[in-house]
């Protein structure tokens, strides 16, 4: 188990960087604490795979430190930082059996062999595959070699974290539940520190105790599920989480009043001079659809049935405003105005947050 | 224009990978075939593509048998998973590449590819090679390129598979709009339920190469025809219990029991399978809820606006949905609670003995 | 996969079927009908029947030359293989010097193979070639034309120089296809360098490395223009290998007989041990695609 620090880290593929552009991933400074599960959330191409191969020492930062527990080992091989890593596609050694490759890394470091059985029969009941201990890695579908990665990582009891990459990627949706559930099973079993990455936030809130979000190489905010959801930092978190994303619309703020297109709206907080480009966000959860005079006036443009709840995707002066609206809700024609939940809006200035003052 | 399967099958070295088969699709009509991987849509769809050739069977379009009829010959489009391009030509001659072939006047081709490539909204890198382009746009240039031979029939293997979370979701509300302007019959291979709903039309569910059932999306999605559509159609998974009827009751275990009224009144007594969706489970009693199961909580997953519950019941797992953040003690007892108009029953042959009462009243 | 069958590929074949028959059916045909009959000369033939086939089956000649070959073969390949292999796994992977290496590696195998034959010739030459020289002067009693041992080095060596880049080639190709993700689980596991090749690299090699071994082998087991060069077969009939003994019986002593009865063994032989690797390659196919 280890507290692993990332001190003034930054990394650019070009040997020599000019610009903040040049940058793959752009200065940090984070802790990741003991025991702890981490989601790494972001799109293709924000910095998340590099970010964690740094961590794992597959690849050397071009400035910075990383520090496990007191020690630096930037510059540490993998095989010395006690780390296991699951890779996006199964890896798993095919000539060998399940038993096999379940023993490979002990095996490697010469463990006693009464010890190395007891070890992977642990693990195999842990994986669930005590069954398929002697068959060959080779025939097996790809939950079933995911697991096997999986276990292979956990077998070494001195692991000090447990690094994922994408890893639910080629498993069906089917097995995902499957598969996730064990995955927060083991945390709760065995506290290792687990650093997850995924661009599906679904993966990233539900396995994640705090959540990382990067964009373009930089965090963009770090928290709960929870509080990213109720209170994204940046517009763009207020846009990856959540399906659909925010609802984000220009708006002129005084007060405890905004005012969208002319149209007034209650806030449930007091706003001081904002400068810069003032907006909105609310989420479609926090957002109704009613008949009446109060509210934005929208057009409806489709309704999606999705089985558990349904998304209305309104129109409004050009800009798209959706709503989530629960399983069975009638949606009538002359329901053509949008209201938020005042608690629930959040106010950007130049894509940051703004806190208000309780009213 | 229609395309009609019929009973085609496919068997490859004495193992049948789809099972005689009989489908057909409407002109303008978005048919989407949903199953887990290796339930038959690639082998189906490349059955209607005319690039394997039926076991058995024909393959019929607008009335003429085509069955044996060469790819080239039919005027078909296909999009992979993989984002596939000529590698060395740029977006614009990508896009324009099918209607070459089919030598088109050099008006004809440019009015074609601009307006494809303003609907792909890719107008911007016409000149640049697909390489330099990101995943997402990619993809875009794929679609461009099957839809501008305006072919009758388009066939999509999961092609939002591969992109980012957020990608596959602006592209897919992207697919209905070019879909109604085409007017062509699209043919779309996913695993996710949620694709199936989000884009609508016509379901085909599939499983292990057969196609369990075919119709409209809500009704499939509402009505399954048996419990394997339902497990299909279903994400998170649908949870099932072994109930009993006796007389005018149903009885759910743990002294639970619920009325067996209107249809389900008719069924013989004996054993079910009572099936019913994570999102009606709830952690609040209600009048309606009448139904309370006693289960242990063993992981919760919170998405920031819902919950995850998966639950042990017996020697059962469920997994319920439940709205808000809710920090639940884990491994201690829970009461969920279910209505009964959501409760869907299967025989012991696994086909559809009454559905839901609420499916019927929607 | 199926495809629909399409008539007009026959037509695109046909060129090279006719090609086919002319230079190679027809020849081939030829060579049955010597096979089958006997000649005292002037263009008039015998049946024979199946003379000649019995008198070569049990011709000590024959088998002399064939236990040469087999023992060459297998040397070529137990030395070929593992080095190719080892080559490859040191080549750089990408980067100017990797395609550096690729060239130097192929020159070997553009050089046209009597040029191979005659370059060793001259080098190991005792008076003045390089080698030759240098070993004389060394001190080391070797002589090519004259011992048989030298002889059997000489063109062992001469034939590693030649061939062992299309086996470092081909699993150089094999490996590139293993991803990187392989590697990086390795490095985490703390696999040993040999684990690695063992468990990762080999596996993933196999349908390459069988492929380089089914070319190795059918062509030594056919060799011919390079230790005719070099050695002429000598001396004596130490490196008198099964298609110098061959073209021996046929064109030096004129056997047409024998000679084309052995041709066509020698074909079969070849024919069947090709199959049989085909076979097994294919299987490994069908066991991966699982």
């Amino acid at each position: 188990m280890a507290r692993i620090t990332l001190s003034n880290l930054a990394h650019s593929y070009l040997a020599r960087p000019r610009s903040e552009a040049d940058y793959a991933l752009k200065r940090l400074d984070h802790v990741w604490d003991d025991g702890m599960a981490y989601a790494l959330l972001g799109p293709s191409g924000c910095g998340k795979s590099t970010l964690l191969n740094i961590i794992s020492g597959l690849q050397v930062p071009s400035e910075g430190r990383v520090l496990f527990g007191d020690k630096d080992v930037t510059n540490a091989p993998t095989a010395e930082r006690n780390i296991a890593q699951v890779f996006q596609f199964p890896v798993v050694y095919d000539t060998m059996t399940v038993r096999q490759n379940l023993a490979f890394p002990l095996e490697n470091r010469g463990a006693d062999p009464a010890y190395v059985k007891k070890r992977v029969q642990e693990i195999a009941q842990m994986i669930g595959m005590e069954v398929e201990l002697d068959r060959k890695a080779r025939g097996l579908t790809a939950d079933a070699k995911q697991k096997i990665s999986l276990g292979r990582g956990m077998v070494r009891e001195d692991v000090s974290a447990i690094l994922f990459d994408e890893p639910l990627t080629v498993i069906d949706p089917h097995m995902k539940w499957e598969l996730r559930t064990q995955l927060k099973a083991l945390h709760r079993q065995f506290g290792h520190t687990m650093i997850y990455v995924t661009h599906d936030q679904t993966e990233a809130l539900t396995f994640a105790d705090k959540v990382v979000v990067m964009y373009d190489g930089e965090v963009v905010q770090m928290g709960t599920p929870t509080e990213l959801f109720e209170r994204p930092a940046h517009t763009f978190v207020g846009y990856f989480i959540g399906s659909p994303g925010m609802n984000v619309l220009p708006a002129k703020v005084s007060g405890n009043r905004a005012y969208v297109d002319g149209t007034e709206i209650a806030l449930d907080a007091g706003y001081g001079a904002l400068d810069g480009k003032i907006e909105i966000g609310v989420r479609p959860e926090f957002a109704r659809l009613v008949a009446g005079d109060v509210g934005l006036p929208v057009k409806l443009r489709r309704v999606e049935d999705v089985g558990r709840h349904r998304i209305v995707r309104t129109e409004f002066f050009g800009r798209e405003i959706n709503i989530i609206a629960p399983e069975g809700a009638s949606i009538s024609p002359d329901m053509n105005r949008v209201v938020f939940d005042a608690s629930r809006i959040n106010v950007y200035a130049d894509d940051h947050r703004v806190e208000g003052q309780a009213a | 224009m229609s395309l009609v399967l019929e009973g085609v099958s496919k068997v490859v070295d004495g193992r049948t990978h789809i099972h005689p088969t009989t489908l057909t699709f409407e002109k303008g009509t978005m048919n989407v075939l949903l199953g887990p991987t290796l339930a038959g849509k690639t082998s189906l769809m490349r059955l209607m593509a005319g690039l394997d050739k039926p076991a058995s069977g024909r393959v019929i379009w607008n009335g003429e048998d085509v069955t044996g009829r060469r790819v080239q010959d039919r005027n078909i489009a296909m999009v992979y998973q993989q984002f596939i391009n000529y590698p060395t030509l740029s977006v614009y001659e990508n896009i324009a590449s099918p209607l070459r072939l089919m030598r088109k006047s050099r008006a004809e081709i440019d009015a074609a590819v601009q307006k494809t490539a303003d609907l792909m909204r890719l107008t911007p890198m016409l000149d640049r090679k697909p390489l330099e382009l990101s995943g997402g746009q990619q993809q875009r240039c794929a679609l461009a390129r099957a839809l501008v031979k305006e072919a009758g029939l388009v066939l999509l293997d999961e092609p939002l598979a591969n992109l980012d979370y957020k990608l596959r979701e602006e592209l897919r509300a992207e697919i209905p709009k070019i879909f109604e302007e085409s007017g062509a019959i699209f043919v779309y291979a996913t695993t996710e339920p949620e694709e199936a709903l989000l884009l609508g039309g016509n379901t085909a569910t599939m499983w292990e190469g057969r196609v369990t059932q075919f119709g409209l999306t809500p009704e499939v999605y509402r009505k399954p025809v048996d419990a394997t559509t339902a497990r299909v159609f279903s994400d998170p998974p649908i949870n099932f219990l072994p109930i009993s009827k006796t007389g005018d009751r149903l009885l759910f275990g743990e002294g639970q029991s619920a009325p067996a009224s209107g249809p389900l009144a008719a069924l013989p007594d004996g054993r079910y399978t009572a099936g019913f969706r994570p999102n009606h489970l709830h952690l609040d009693a209600s009048p309606r809820r009448t139904i309370a199961f006693r289960t242990k909580l063993h992981v919760t997953e919170i998405t920031g606006s819902e919950t995850f519950l998966h639950l042990d019941h017996g020697d059962a797992r469920w997994v319920g949905l439940v709205h808000g953040v809710h920090d639940l003690e884990l491994e201690r007892p829970l009461t969920v609670y279910l209505d009964p108009a959501h409760v869907y029953l299967f025989g012991p042959d696994g086909m559809l003995a009454a559905p839901a009462a609420y499916a019927l009243a929607a | 996969m199926e495809k629909t069958v399409n008539q007009k590929a026959w037509f695109l074949v046909l060129p090279v079927l006719v090609l086919v028959a002319f230079s190679a059916v027809i020849p081939l045909m030829t060579v049955v009908n010597y096979s089958v009959q006997d000649t005292f000369g002037g263009n008039v033939f015998f049946w024979a029947g199946l003379e000649w086939f019995e008198e070569v089956l049990a011709s000590q000649r024959i088998h002399a030359a064939l236990g040469r070959q087999i023992m060459f073969s297998l040397i070529i390949l137990a030395i070929q293989i593992p080095l190719g292999i080892y080559i490859a796994l040191n080549m750089p992977k990408k980067g100017v010097w990797a395609s550096v290496c690729l060239v130097l590696m192929a020159l070997p195998l553009l050089i046209p193979w009597n040029v191979v034959g005659t370059i060793w010739q001259v080098f190991a030459r005792v008076d003045i070639g390089l080698l030759g020289r240098t070993l004389s002067v060394l001190g080391v009693d070797y002589n090519y034309t004259q011992n048989a041992f030298d002889a059997w080095v000489t063109i062992i060596v001469m034939d590693v120089w030649h061939w062992t880049s299309l086996v470092a080639l081909l699993a150089y190709a094999g490996l590139q296809s293993i991803p990187q993700a392989y590697y990086q689980a390795a490095k985490i596991d703390q696999a040993s360098r040999w684990k690695v090749f063992r468990y990762i690299e080999l596996p993933k090699m196999q349908g390459v490395l069988l492929i380089a071994i089914l070319l190795r082998f059918m062509d030594s087991f056919m060799i011919y223009t390079e230790p005719f060069v070099l050695t002429g077969g000598g001396p004596g009939n130490a490196t008198t290998f099964l298609s110098i003994d061959l073209v021996k019986l046929a064109i030096g002593q004129f056997d047409l007989g024998p000679a084309a009865a052995f041709s066509l063994i020698y074909f079969l032989v070849i024919l069947l041990i090709s199959w049989v690797f085909y076979t097994v390659m294919t299987n490994l196919d069908k066991k991966e695609g699982v």
